[in-house]
């Protein structure tokens, strides 16, 4: 399939199945994805898009099918030092406190690289820095919210310079302006050549950098091509909103108790 | 006066291997105690010091059919076997994530303690051998012994350290451990298996059924103050080591075993610890624990009682300055301002 010339893709699977708990959770599942693109995995709760980055990234075992990255089968000889994974939230707290530090520097290790390299410290910083978390380097990441343990995250895929970025839900709970500065993190990656695949509910200020869209649904493929098509104008900052048909009962716009005084 | 009794301590040959197992013990134990807090497998240690105590029944078994001469030179060694099949037990136990799984764990720990007690007597050993596993006993330490224990916590310690990060992203996070390609499986052995030698070193010094606390107890103690991982485990190790050497020497003067001494000053250290914790918590006064929060919800009345300020402006009306297309809703009023407006006929302007 792929030629001495042309790269290989960035994540090739076929005929993928899982199983877990006895329940067929994806079934014959085939994603191709080309170097460089942005590919956003849309469908609702429980159709399988959790499962699918999983199962691409070896976490949970396929029952059929496989799995290449960059070309290579999963395993220790997979290019893992080239792909990022941002999970959909940090595990519960154990007690243990690490600091945001310490949680990215873990991002430096993959397959066989079991100590970080010399000057992982310095890549951990940067990476915090990143993400606008660079006072915080030092702090318990079980003091810090939910969007900053998020961006901790964030800086943990990113550490490694992946060239595929797999993200699950990343902007979910959190801020708007935190958003608008991850996708200009996530489109200046696009632009240097990083491939990726985001798990979304809605394309939301996601919307300019998806090229392709794949839709799950019942653990099968169900639209795989360009994005569905959102109106433009509904996605723009500017845009008023209004309704053609009118407000069922109209909100409440100030004091509007009046008091009558009868003689 | 009290002067000449440490040095007439440190001079016994005895006193100074049970102090330099006590030291060994001490820093080793902590050091897998955190990763076994991490996992949230703060008992582990418990339930293989159970299992071993067979293997050190076993070890007693085959010494006296071969006829060896002191009949438990094959204590440390059995223990040593015991202890790492059980945990390497217990890891696959924990891995597949049966209900059932608590169970079988409950079985092995019980059938470790039965077992080692009935082997135990059929080897030809007596109650006070029993007794000296079950809770120590430091003072009995024989040159071998010692040198099981300085490799034994030399190896510890080497993979503890030496292999930290890589242990520490397992025990964090181990499906983005798994997502990385780390051979999550094998560092997930090597901290059973380093807990299974931590284990049989300790029996000497504290005994099987005291092991986890030496493992647990100052790890517990220094999450109170630290607040990194790194930091946590050296402090652990620190505090692992000066309960042991204090406990021992303690027992150098007072006729009071020297296993339990250590638990009781660690349990009694924690408990100091844990009272003082929110007087000494260092106090920022001017440390925003919110700095970076954006301003982003405007209350309409504070902006018409106040049309000069200058950031609230241009942004007036609005729930965010940058607006998402879904949150304005219909009719521009925004949901922060209709509860505020109706109830206050007065007109006057809200404290926020």
């Amino acid at each position: 399939m792929t030629s001495g010339t042309t790269p290989p893709l960035a994540v090739e699977a076929t005929g993928l199945d899982v199983t877990l708990g006895g329940r067929r959770i994806l079934a014959g599942v085939d994603l191709a994805v080309e170097p460089g693109q942005v590919l956003a995995l849309l469908g609702a709760n429980g159709s399988g898009k959790s499962t699918l980055v999983r199962a691409l990234l070896g976490v949970v075992p396929t029952s059929a099918g496989s799995v290449r990255l960059f070309g290579a089968p999963l395993g220790p000889s997979a290019p893992w030092h080239r792909v990022g994974y941002v999970p959909q939230r940090m595990p519960a707290a154990s007690g243990m406190p690490a600091t945001a530090l310490e949680v990215v520097t873990s991002g430096l290790l993959h397959g066989r690289r079991l100590r970080p390299a010399h000057g992982g410290r310095r890549r951990a910083l940067a990476a915090l820095e990143s993400v606008g978390l660079a006072d915080r380097a030092h702090r318990r990441v079980q003091e810090m919210s939910g969007g900053q343990q998020q961006r901790v995250l964030i800086a943990r895929a990113l550490v490694r310079d992946p060239d595929l970025l797999v993200l699950d839900e990343p902007t979910s709970g959190i801020d708007i302006p935190t958003q608008a500065t991850f996708v200009d993190t996530v489109s200046r990656l696009h632009a240097a050549g990083t491939t990726v695949v985001v798990i979304l509910h809605e394309l939301g200020p996601f919307a300019g950098l998806i090229q392709r869209a794949v839709v799950l649904r019942h653990g099968r493929v169900a639209h795989d091509g360009p994005p569905p098509a959102a109106r433009p104008e509904h996605a723009h900052a500017d845009h008023d909103h209004t309704h053609a048909h009118p407000d069922p009962e109209p909100p409440p716009t100030g004091p509007t108790i009046t008091v009558e005084v009868t003689p | 006066m009290t002067w000449d009794l440490v040095v007439e301590m440190l001079t016994s040959p005895l006193m100074q291997r049970a102090l330099l197992a006590a030291v060994l013990v001490g820093a080793a134990a902590p050091v897998v105690g955190t990763f076994l807090v991490q996992r949230r497998m703060a008992l582990m240690g418990d339930g293989i010091g159970h299992v071993a105590l067979t293997g050190v029944a076993l070890g007693w078994l085959v010494g006296s059919w071969v006829g060896l001469v002191p009949q438990d030179a094959l204590a440390v060694p059995g223990a040593v076997v015991a202890a790492v099949v059980g945990s390497v037990v217990i890891e696959l136990v924990r891995e597949r994530g049966r209900t059932s799984g608590d169970l079988a764990l409950a079985l092995m720990f019980y059938g470790g303690i039965a077992g080692g007690v009935l082997l135990i007597k059929v080897a030809g050993g007596t109650n006070a051998n029993l007794i000296s596993y079950l809770f120590g006993s430091i003072s009995t330490v024989s040159t071998t012994d010692l040198w099981w224990t300085v490799a034994l916590a030399a190896l510890v310690l080497g993979v503890g350290l030496g292999l930290r990060t890589a242990l520490f992203a397992v025990s964090h996070d181990e499906e983005f451990a798994r997502a990385s390609g780390l051979p999550v499986r094998l560092l997930s052995m090597l901290v059973a298996t380093i807990a299974a030698l931590t284990v049989t070193i300790a029996m000497r010094v504290v005994g099987l059924l005291l092991v986890s606390a030496l493992m647990i107890v100052p790890v517990a103690i220094a999450q109170l103050y630290a607040r990194s991982f790194g930091r946590t485990m050296t402090l652990a190790s620190v505090i692992g080591v000066v309960v042991s050497v204090v406990g021992l020497g303690l027992t150098y003067w007072q006729d009071i075993p020297p296993g339990a001494t250590i638990v009781v000053l660690a349990i009694v250290v924690y408990t100091v610890a844990a009272a003082l914790r929110p007087a000494l918590q260092r106090h920022r006064p001017d440390d925003d624990p919110h700095p970076d929060m954006v301003d982003d919800v405007l209350i309409v009345d504070d902006v018409c009682d106040d049309p000069v300020t200058t950031v609230a402006t241009p942004a007036r009306g609005t729930v965010a300055p940058n607006p998402p297309p879904a949150a304005t809703p219909a009719g521009g009023a925004t949901a922060a301002t209709s509860p505020l407006g109706t109830d206050d006929p007065a007109g006057g302007s809200r404290a926020t």
